[in-house]
């Protein structure tokens, strides 16, 4: 066990350093540096001075080295857009994306596991087909779409809920601002969880009820009736664990799509965090930020999936090996 | 003369299909008494195992049972539904699987699975289910068992997994007990143990047992009566030794023939032709008639004569010089 | 793409394709399912609007000088306060008819997306072949970094793409290569599942004796990948197609209403539902409304299609 967790950790550094090395690449050769830093007056002793401090000159392994250096330390250079450290503005918008998303798959995962046992257990009723058919609608409907009617149907037409941005925000200790403590910050944050959610929320659904569905079929459930076990235990106890196994995994791929996905979400309702910020630099080739975006968000991803993997092993006993079994 | 435990009356089965209603099993009649061992014998597809289910409720809808009547123990069964028919299912009726590798839940525990059983059926304490499950273990010797209940199980071989079902099945005491097919997914070596087990629990308890098997050696060895099903309908029933020393259906003489029984001293292997046919494709007459060696007009437009009048549904039963 | 997988199904000779076709399991797996119908005719008609947009449309919304200021927010069927003219989806703010533009921006959505589905199809195609007919390091090298492309959804690896390429346009032609770009990102983003079901398909068809044969006779690889070989993948690729093409239309849609896509000059769909987006709270929903329709009628019956087509290829899945 231990063994196998040494080498999903060092499959995850190996990834890392895959998406380092695309990073620094852009770091290194789109657009030059040079002229991104220093405006039209320029003397070519600054340029040479530059290339220096910035260690251009050296070889490509020890930049790329020292690449990976800097951003182990949070250290990505300056936006070129607004001069000032990436890592600065990464920490100040983090907050917003990080509570948004966490509200997203709290629903998403919530919903997506309950929709899904329930479609898959009344499996011939009206109610369970008609879940059905809306999730298909729910999957072919592009994220943008569904915030814009959300944001015409509850802020244009009913007038209840703000369309944009976060409501107030409460300070908590140094860098961390969140919506979570006000009523206004609470009401900012429905309508962007539920655009957020709903796709991974049908994607869940649909996943737990075709699972479900396999392991209702399967020998050890139709013993399990057979030994005159409730429903619920046949459903709950045992089904629904043994669905739990191959959901596990892409419920923490979707945990982190949820955070690539706040970049649309975040658009359509101008919510201040990080996927706002990746966005517009794109718009703007603010390749600083772009990169450490692309850092930030593998490193959330390789965790996440670590994780998952460390879950596993406590699901599956059958993944346990360091127990041995008698034959 | 006593009750027997359980009692199946004219029992059919229907599955709506595309072409047409189809009857896996259409009016079976026999009883198990206590302690009793009933061997159902038949190709796949005969409807034995169709007949078990709808003991037990547990036909795959839309499967359904269309007529007929099953007592347990004097009380009439099939109309039960829902919760009732739960209620019996592992307390008053066991059941036993054939695959031992796919019965049981791979991720709880042995044990969990043992003390859920219990619970869920007698009025005793966790601890106290806890304790039982040990003992069942035991008794269905598996070596260690206050180690091994913590066990998952993976961590078993095939036979040993084959004696934890029995032991989940027979963990409440039902009065009868069908077994599935028990034996064929497992070595060879290991069956005649599982049989051996079987037959040593069931009649230590007094347990009634239906012992579904394609496999007449081990019907030979373990039942006390035998049905043979062909095409959803009971050929023959009669005591163990009479049906397989002397056969009257010819299915069963050709049943038999077929078998490598050392005891028997048989001549050589037989087959008999063709196959069973589709229950989409049922023939007139006797369902048998297209292999019968001994087939006449008879049996080509009239169906079998019911079981009542003899010991095989066959309008000309062989007897026992005819048989040799 | 749905068309293009008529011919692909039947194969026989004598008779014509087209009654080898109208006698075949698809066709008629197709005629009994209402929804494949609905949906294919309303991608047909989708497309069909779109290649013949220059005839259809009313105005062309890109030639200045058949716009008219003063129709600027005219609402649809009634006529212009100023000018009398009255138009069906009525206009924006720049007095562009909205029929036209959806007209003309649902012929970018569709060449975007169908473009990027053919690149990654390509693209992905050779890499399976070569990876799974050749083995060894190039396979571990193509195979590793698809894994590492699949940790990420590909709509963020489309943006990384678009960005890097649009740091590596020159600013003056930014605008003009913008369709090229979301091609190339798009597709790029795409290629992973073409590779793995071909890579698939040519493990197991390289083990088989005509394979060996071929080789014994001296053919060349490329000769055996591609006569051989792939015939073999068509069908799931196809399948893969379809269901690709719904998502590159959505990923278009949405790199374009991000601003990360087709320029205001050449309007997608996205693109017009990010300029009428900002008119929601002033009331000219019909700027919004019809392109949101549209792109919904689009997406829906091509992922319809593509569901259907799966389950009529391939009876096993589900």
């Amino acid at each position: 066990m231990l063994a196998f967790i040494i080498r999903r950790i060092g499959q995850s550094i190996l990834v890392l350093l895959i998406v380092g090395l695309v990073a620094f690449s852009m770091f290194r050769f789109v657009g030059d540096p040079i002229d991104n830093m220093l405006g039209q007056e320029r003397t070519i002793e600054d340029v040479e001075r530059l290339r220096t401090q910035l260690g251009l000159d050296q070889p490509f392994p020890v930049q790329y080295y020292r690449f990976l250096e800097g951003a182990a330390q949070g250290n990505f250079g300056v936006s070129y857009r607004q001069g000032r450290p990436v890592s600065e503005i990464l920490l100040e918008r983090a907050p917003a994306t990080l509570e948004l998303a966490a509200v997203s798959g709290m629903l998403a995962i919530v919903f997506g596991i309950a929709l899904g046992v329930f479609t898959a257990i009344r499996r011939n009723g009206a109610t369970a087909n008609i879940i059905m058919a809306t999730s298909l609608i729910g999957v072919s409907l592009p994220t943008f779409l569904i915030g814009i009617l959300l944001i015409y149907l509850f802020s244009v037409e009913l007038g209840w809920l703000p369309s944009f941005g976060r409501g107030e925000t409460v300070q908590i200790g140094e860098s961390w601002t969140t919506g979570f403590l006000t009523i206004s910050g609470l009401k900012a944050l429905i309508l962007p969880s539920i655009t957020l959610g709903l796709y991974q929320m049908t994607l869940i659904m649909r996943l737990v009820r075709s699972e479900m569905l396999e392991v209702l079929r399967q020998d050890y459930i139709r013993f399990a009736r057979a030994r005159g076990l409730t429903d619920r235990v046949v459903n709950f106890r045992h089904a629904l664990k043994n669905t739990m196994v191959p959901v596990v995994t892409v419920i923490g791929l979707q945990l982190g799509a949820i955070i690539a996905f706040a970049i649309i979400t975040e658009t359509v309702f101008q919510w201040p965090g990080v996927g706002l910020l990746f966005i517009n630099a794109i718009q703007f080739v603010d390749i600083p930020v772009m990169a450490a975006y692309l850092m930030l968000i593998s490193v959330m991803f390789v965790g996440i999936n670590l994780i998952v993997d460390i879950l596993y092993v406590f699901i599956d006993p059958r993944l346990r090996v360091d127990r041995t079994g008698a034959h | 003369m006593t009750t027997p435990v359980l009692s199946i009356r004219n029992l059919s089965v229907e599955i709506p299909t595309r072409g047409g209603v189809v009857k896996p099993v259409d009016g079976v009649s026999y009883d198990i008494a206590k302690g009793e061992i009933l061997g159902v014998v038949g190709e796949s597809g005969a409807g034995k195992s169709m007949a078990g289910n709808a003991v037990i409720g547990l036909l795959n809808p839309p499967a359904h049972i269309s007529a007929g009547e099953i007592w347990l123990n004097g009380t009439r069964i099939d109309p039960l539904q829902g919760e009732a028919m739960r209620r019996l299912r592992g307390k008053e009726i066991g059941m036993i699987f054939q695959d031992p590798l796919t019965s049981l839940n791979p991720l709880l525990t042995i044990g969990d699975q043992l003390a859920e059983t219990i619970l869920t059926h007698l009025p005793v304490s966790r601890s106290e289910a806890e304790k039982r499950a040990v003992a069942a273990l035991e008794e269905v010797g598996i070596p260690g068992a206050a180690e091994r209940i913590d066990s998952y199980p993976h961590e078993f071989s095939g036979g040993m997994r084959q004696r934890v079902v029995i032991a989940l099945a027979l963990c409440a005491e039902p009065s009868l007990v069908i077994a599935d097919e028990p034996t064929t997914a497992l070595d060879v070596s290991v069956q005649a143990q599982i049989i051996a087990l079987l037959k040593r629990l069931c009649r230590e308890r007094g347990t009634a047992v239906m012992l579904i098997t394609h496999d007449m050696g081990v019907i030979a060895e373990t039942a006390d009566r035998v049905a043979v099903m062909y095409a959803g309908r009971l050929a023959e029933l009669g005591d163990v030794r009479d049906v397989l020393t002397a056969p009257q259906h010819p299915y069963t003489h050709g049943l038999m023939a077929s078998t490598p029984l050392a005891s028997l001293g048989q001549r050589r292997l037989h087959q008999i032709p063709g196959s069973m046919p589709r229950l989409t494709q049922m023939p007139d007459g006797c369902a048998f008639h297209p292999r019968c060696p001994q087939a006449q007009d008879k049996c080509r437009q009239a169906p079998s004569p019911d079981l009542a009048d003899g010991r095989a549904s066959c309008w000309f039963p062989m007897m026992a010089e005819a048989a040799e | 793409m749905a068309e293009t997988s008529i011919p692909l199904s039947t194969k026989e000779h004598d008779k014509g394709r087209w009654q080898r076709f109208r006698e075949s399991d698809f066709f008629y797996a197709f005629k009994r399912s209402p929804v494949a119908i609905v949906s294919f005719a309303v991608v047909a008609l989708l497309v069909l609007a779109a290649v013949f947009a220059p005839l259809i449309a009313p105005t062309n919304p890109f030639d200045p000088a058949s716009l008219n200021l003063m129709n600027g927010f005219t609402p649809p069927m009634e006529p212009n306060a100023f000018t009398q003219e009255s138009f069906l989806m009525g206009t924006d703010d720049q007095g562009r008819d909205v029929f036209s533009t959806i007209l003309y921006g649902m012929r970018i959505s569709l060449f975007v997306g169908i473009s990027a589905v053919l690149f990654a199809m390509v693209l992905g195609i050779v890499l399976g072949l070569v990876s799974g007919y050749f083995g060894g390091w190039t396979e571990t090298i193509i195979m590793r970094i698809a894994d590492v492309q699949l940790t990420f959804p590909s709509i963020l690896v489309a943006m990384l793409i678009f960005g890097v390429a649009k740091g590596f346009t020159p600013v003056e032609y930014r605008d003009q290569m913008a369709i090229w770009v979301l091609i190339l990102a798009i597709g790029l983003s795409d290629w992973v599942q073409f590779a793995r079901v071909v890579r698939g398909a040519t493990l197991v068809e390289k083990s088989k004796d005509y394979v060996a044969a071929a080789r014994l006779i001296g053919r060349s690889p490329w000769a055996i990948m591609i006569r051989h070989i792939l015939p073999n993948a068509m069908s799931p690729v196809l399948v893969i197609a379809t269901i690709s093409l719904a998502l590159a239309i959505i990923a278009e849609a949405t790199l374009s209403f991000l601003g990360v896509g087709a320029p205001p000059t050449q309007p997608s769909l996205g693109t017009l539902i990010r300029i009428g987006q900002g008119f929601l709270f002033s009331g000219e929903w019909w700027i919004l409304f019809f392109p949101a329709c549209t792109l919904l009628g689009l997406a829906l019956s091509v992922n319809l299609l593509g569901d259907w087509l799966r389950d009529a290829l391939n009876p096993r899945l589900r």
